[in-house]
């Protein structure tokens, strides 16, 4: 088996500030791994690097595309990346206003994947779109209200529907679940581990909290100001920490 | 000395030699929306500047030349800019679709069939279709360059979504030449056939956004659609009022202040001819 992505040395730069230093890892396709780490380690930076979004000032990202071949993320076509970005990867944001179409419908944020690669039959559209909806507990008819009109959580479910439709492989989460209440985020967090386990997806989440790396995650990554401190799987990180700093956080969060 | 004060059809000769510049590349890559050093007009913006630029730049003194708006030769608009190419240019003007050599045009293509030997400039307000979805500009020209058009798609899924049929009856979109997708300027969607493999030259002006982009002749122009929504163009259930045509574009005129309406052509010379008028 071969890495779906993987990490080489990946370092940004701010320019004297660093964002994320000499990162390595591989991920295998239908893996989870979570990055976690305090505000401001560098948790957004490294998965905004990973995602292509933001170069990085060194090392290699490479991804294992749907043809077998093994392909660097910056010595992609812009074309061949941009279609990545809409059908073989998904990205679910923490303000649901930056991964949403906020002036279309529900159902046209479901669909814009499918026309964009292609599908002209409205009828199809409708239907896989009602169906992705219901698979993220949106009534069906909400299919036709705005993104405006809907609360938080029912946003974060929306951008996962509207994401999953073309059935990526690897899904960038970045705090999926941050802003919302607690018992929103729990049903969240449910919801997200059953698609994620029932597709078979792999997925990066980004979270400060180390409560959803332990219910969504297999691996872990923990970040240091910039730096990956400890990586591992994640029962084991969080049963045995190694680094002081991931024995401070996991003592001072997890006291069950 | 009466040294004219206008250079013919009022732009100078560097002025226009840009803006044919403009067009030849316009017209090479069709549909494709040409940058252009959009010059001030003796008019406000709203009135066509793109258009009276492009027309200035291909006008010979051997043309005669046809304004329109909303489909008529007699509104403000269309009488202000023939009056001002009658007196920078000095043209011959016509109200006939026929004897045009230059048509320029808001709201409407005439319709009689155009000819090889005509050329139909068309005034253009927003020329860049993807901007209700995306009004990034660097993002767009990356989404015309990698024809990322399913956004386009986006809003005729609205449109069915919310009124049961693809509502847009304006500016409706059209692939051009199997590549870029453009925006034809408000006509109706009545016209759209009419810019599908047409024998007359078409070019778009946009003053204010300074583009200019064209459909040579003979090019296919195919109006965005769904399998199960094809497109349709807009039909009434009687004929014009005046001249009795079944196949023309008809505007609602309110009659008098009880209310009566009556449906008639909106391209007059059309309807004028219709009744044997001409
Ligand atoms: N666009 C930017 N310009 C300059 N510094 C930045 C920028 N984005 C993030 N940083 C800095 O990089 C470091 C890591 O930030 P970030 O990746 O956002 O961390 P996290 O997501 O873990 O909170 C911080 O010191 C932050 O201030
Ligand atoms: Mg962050
Ligand atoms: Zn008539």
């Amino acid at each position: 088996m071969t890495a779906l992505l993987s990490a080489q040395s990946v370092s940004k730069s701010y320019g004297a500030r660093a964002g994320c230093m000499d990162v390595c890892f591989d991920l295998w396709p239908g893996e989870v791994l979570a990055i976690v780490g305090e505000s401001g380690s560098g948790k957004t930076t490294l998965l905004r690097c990973l995602s292509g979004h933001l170069p990085a000032s060194s090392g290699k990202v490479h991804y294992s595309m749907r043809d077998g071949r093994h392909v660097a993320l910056d010595e992609m076509s812009e074309a061949e990346r941009r279609l990545l970005m809409r059908t073989d990867w998904g990205f679910v944001h923490q303000d649901a206003r930056d991964g949403l179409r906020m002036g279309v419908s529900a159902g046209a944020n479901v669909g814009e994947r499918m026309m964009a690669v292609g599908e002209r039959h409205y009828g199809h559209i409708r239907a896989t779109a009602t169906d992705w909806l219901e698979r993220v507990e949106i009534p069906e008819d909400r299919i036709d209200d705005s993104p405006w009109s809907y609360s938080g959580g029912m946003r974060q479910r929306l951008q996962i529907a509207r994401n999953l439709v073309t059935s990526p492989r690897l899904v960038f989460m970045d705090e999926p679940t941050g802003g919302l209440d607690v018992s929103v985020q729990a049903r969240l967090l449910d919801l997200i581990r059953g698609l994620v386990k029932r597709l078979d997806l792999a997925a990066i989440v980004v979270t400060h909290d180390l409560a959803v790396a332990r219910l969504l995650s297999s691996r872990m990554m923990v970040m240091q100001q910039g730096r990956v401190i400890e990586q591992g799987l994640t029962d084991q990180i969080l049963e045995d920490p190694q680094a002081p700093y991931t024995q401070l956080l996991v003592s001072s969060v997890l006291q069950v | 000395m009466n040294a004219p004060a206008y250079n013919f059809a009022y732009l100078n000769e560097q002025t226009k030699r840009m803006i044919r510049r403009a067009i030849l590349k316009a017209i090479a890559v069709p549909g494709y929306q040409v940058p252009f050093a959009s010059r001030e007009m003796p008019m406000p913006y709203g009135w066509g500047t793109g258009g009276v630029q492009v027309t200035a730049a291909v006008l010979t003194p051997e043309d005669t030349l046809k304004v329109i708006d909303q489909g008529a030769d007699d509104t403000t608009n269309a009488v202000s800019i023939r009056k001002f190419f009658v007196k920078t240019a000095g043209v011959a003007t016509t109200e006939r679709t026929e004897e045009a050599s230059v048509i320029q045009t808001r709201h409407r293509i005439p319709e009689a069939p155009l000819t090889e030997e005509q050329i139909l400039v068309f005034q253009v307000p927003i020329p860049e279709p993807l901007r209700f979805l995306e009004p990034r500009e660097t993002e767009t020209r990356t989404m015309h360059a990698l024809e990322e058009y399913g956004v386009m798609h986006v809003k005729l899924y609205e449109d069915i979504a919310q009124y049961g049929e693809i509502a847009t009856t304006y500016a409706y979109p059209a692939k051009v030449a199997d590549r870029y997708v453009f925006d034809p300027s408000p006509i109706p969607k009545f016209d759209n056939p009419k810019l599908d493999n047409c024998p007359a030259l078409q070019l778009f002006g946009a003053g204010r956004e300074k583009r200019i982009y064209a459909v040579p002749p003979y090019t296919k122009v195919k109006s965005l659609d769904f399998e199960d929504h094809p497109f349709e163009v807009q039909s009434w259930s009687e004929p014009c009022a005046l001249c009795g045509s079944c196949h023309s574009f008809l505007d609602e005129i309110v009659m008098d202040d009880k209310g009566t309406r009556m449906f008639v052509c909106s391209d007059s010379d059309f309807c004028a001819r219709q009744r044997g008028e001409r």
